[in-house]
């Protein structure tokens, strides 16, 4: 089982959301987040004073898929988030010990 | 403010009585007798009635905009401007004045501001407002009831402490801020506005020793309030982290909509100070709205050339710094003058924000005095210049019936002069008054809120409350 946590444009939650489930994955988790890696914000000019905003609002999705479904999630969010510009955000993965449905106690895959 | 009128409707209801007499005493018109004394007295009393009814109508209307501009309008504007933390302390420093000044005013102010007393303050004759009746006074608007103008000239006494509170926001304690504007209140607008529109006062147009012309309030209001809030500023200190800290409005929304509104609420303020509802009303009207908008274009200009970008909060600033500076020349300049007057204002607010509060360093957070007190002081003078007695003929007329020249643009400098001695009264009662203000109550109860209270937020640490409840 693999987690994919990716950072996006809040303006691309809708399409990857499409995106994710014609892939066929099911669960999927929403943060509001504010961060920045190279793109390092924005300047606001308020009465004349510039202020620096660095720290921009993304959107940050969990999802946890096995192993057989990586690549086509991995590209159904590429393919909805890209705008090809900078701040277009990041995909993490990582491995996942074990999975528990709290209702019934399934472990495993089955409890994605 | 403009007794003259008193003569005028007496003039108007004597000429509207002659077509009924001649009516009366033709022959050929029917049996009628002739009309009696107290037939014309009647008909006298009607049209007199008739009057006052109208401007009746319009001053309070104008009484209730003029509130607007207060709260909703300049708690919006101000709340908008501060940090999440502060909302609600900014607002409830404007809403504490609807209270305070009102009850102060019932008690004291009006007396102090608009009874006899001497030529720098009234007395103690209205206090309770014992005396202030239904009926008009000659000396205040004639033709409206002299409660209207008392409860009219409140909504100024209110909103000029509020205006202050632009310069120490964020970071006064609400009881010690309560106490001080309360005694600025007596000490500084009290004076101020009897020296200007109070009988006898030594600045009033008919009869002071240097007439100034200030037709709403530029002096009486935004040179008192914005210079108060300078001295405020300095004697308070930085807010903690100023400027290395970023402390960008919270929600310039909310700000919008207060600066619309008191653009909105200024043709109360403006217009209503006509005491009437006239072509002097008419004037001021027209003037309140070039101004404003020639206020917005001329700081969005110089922004633009400046930071590359036309801003929202350039456009509302410019509008009201536009506004403040025409309060003073509203009731007595042509239409062409306001929209010079705007302009300029939108221009020379901008640069006191931009650069001359950078170059001190001083943390007058929401500008009152870059806005309010360079307004006010630029619209007193440019009054002088431009003060056309076409528009106003404060100093009455000449044998050929022809107005006695008002401002330098008429040919009368000296009305430059007095607009200078007026400045610089306001200004001196101002600073001094403040000064001692502020000392006293900081030596007493404390003004500013601790360190730990200021990093936790006014509506919090003052008030227990939280503007935005995000998780319920």
């Amino acid at each position: 089982m693999l987690k994919i946590e990716a950072v996006i444009q809040p303006a691309k939650l809708d399409a990857v959301k499409e995106a994710l489930i014609e892939a066929g994955i099911e669960g999927i988790t929403i943060l509001e987040a504010r961060g920045h890696g190279r793109q390092k914000g924005h300047t606001e000019f308020y009465r004349g004073r510039e202020y620096t905003i660095d720290l921009l609002p993304k959107i940050k999705l969990e999802i946890v898929v096995g192993d057989a479904l990586k690549e086509k999630a991995v590209q159904a969010i590429l393919g909805a988030a890209r705008t090809g510009h900078i701040g277009d955000g990041k995909i993490f993965i990582s491995r996942v010990d074990e999975a528990i449905r709290i209702r019934n106690d399934e472990r495993g895959e089955t409890a994605i | 403010m403009h007794c003259y009128r008193g003569i005028k409707l007496f003039l108007v209801s004597a000429m509207l009585g002659l077509p009924a007499m001649a009516f009366a005493v033709a022959p050929a018109l029917g049996p009628s007798p002739p009309a009696t004394q107290a037939q014309i007295a009647a008909l006298q009393q009607a049209v007199r009635d008739a009057q006052t009814a109208g401007d009746n109508a319009w001053v309070l209307i104008s009484a209730a905009l003029v509130l607007l501009m207060t709260a909703p309008g300049l708690t919006l504007f101000y709340g908008g401007l501060v940090r999440r933390k502060n909302i609600l302390g900014t607002m409830m420093q404007s809403f504490a004045m609807m209270g305070l000044i009102t009850v102060l005013w019932a008690l004291v102010g009006y007396s102090l501001a608009f009874g006899a007393g001497n030529g720098i303050i009234g007395g103690f004759e209205h206090a309770f407002l014992r005396g202030v009746s239904l009926a008009p006074n000659p000396n205040y608007g004639g033709t409206i009831p002299e409660q209207t103008f008392m409860i009219y000239q409140l909504m100024f006494a209110i909103i000029t402490p509020a205006l202050i509170t632009g310069a120490f926001a964020e970071r006064v304690k609400f009881s010690s801020m309560a106490v001080f504007l309360s005694l600025w209140s007596l000490v500084v607008y009290c004076p101020l506005a009897h020296m200007i529109w109070g009988v006898g006062g030594i600045l009033n147009v008919t009869g002071g020793y240097w007439p100034v012309f200030d037709f709403a309030g530029g002096t009486v209001v935004h040179i008192s309030s914005g210079v108060s809030a300078l001295v405020c500023a300095l004697y308070l200190g930085k807010r903690a982290g100023y400027p290395q800290q970023d402390m960008p409005p919270h929600a310039m929304v909310l700000s919008f909509i207060g600066a619309a509104m008191l653009w909105v609420g200024w043709f109360g303020f403006n217009a209503g100070s006509a005491l009437s509802a006239g072509p002097l009303a008419t004037s001021a009207f027209i003037n309140t709205q070039f101004a404003a908008a020639a206020g917005a274009i001329g700081w969005v200009v110089a922004e633009w050339i400046q930071n590359g970008k036309p801003t929202a909060l350039g456009a509302i600033s410019g509008a009201v710094a536009g506004l403040a500076t025409i309060t003073q020349a509203s009731g007595f300049v042509q239409p062409m003058s306001a929209l010079l007057i705007g302009l300029i204002a939108g221009v020379v607010c901008s640069f006191m924000v931009f650069k001359v509060k950078k170059f001190f360093g001083y943390d007058d957070s929401l500008d009152a005095f870059g806005v309010h007190g360079i307004g006010g002081t630029m619209g007193a003078l440019l009054t002088g210049l431009l003060a056309s007695g076409a528009i106003n003929a404060a100093y009455g007329k000449d044998a050929a019936g022809h107005p006695v020249a008002t401002g330098a643009i008429d040919g009368n400098w000296h009305q430059v002069l007095n607009q200078a001695v007026g400045v610089g009264i306001g200004w001196a009662l101002a600073i001094v008054g403040t000064l001692v203000l502020l000392f006293l109550v900081d030596k007493t109860m404390g003004l500013r809120v601790s360190a730990a209270d200021e990093a936790a937020g006014l509506d919090l640490s003052q008030h227990g409350e939280e503007g935005y409840d995000l998780n319920s």
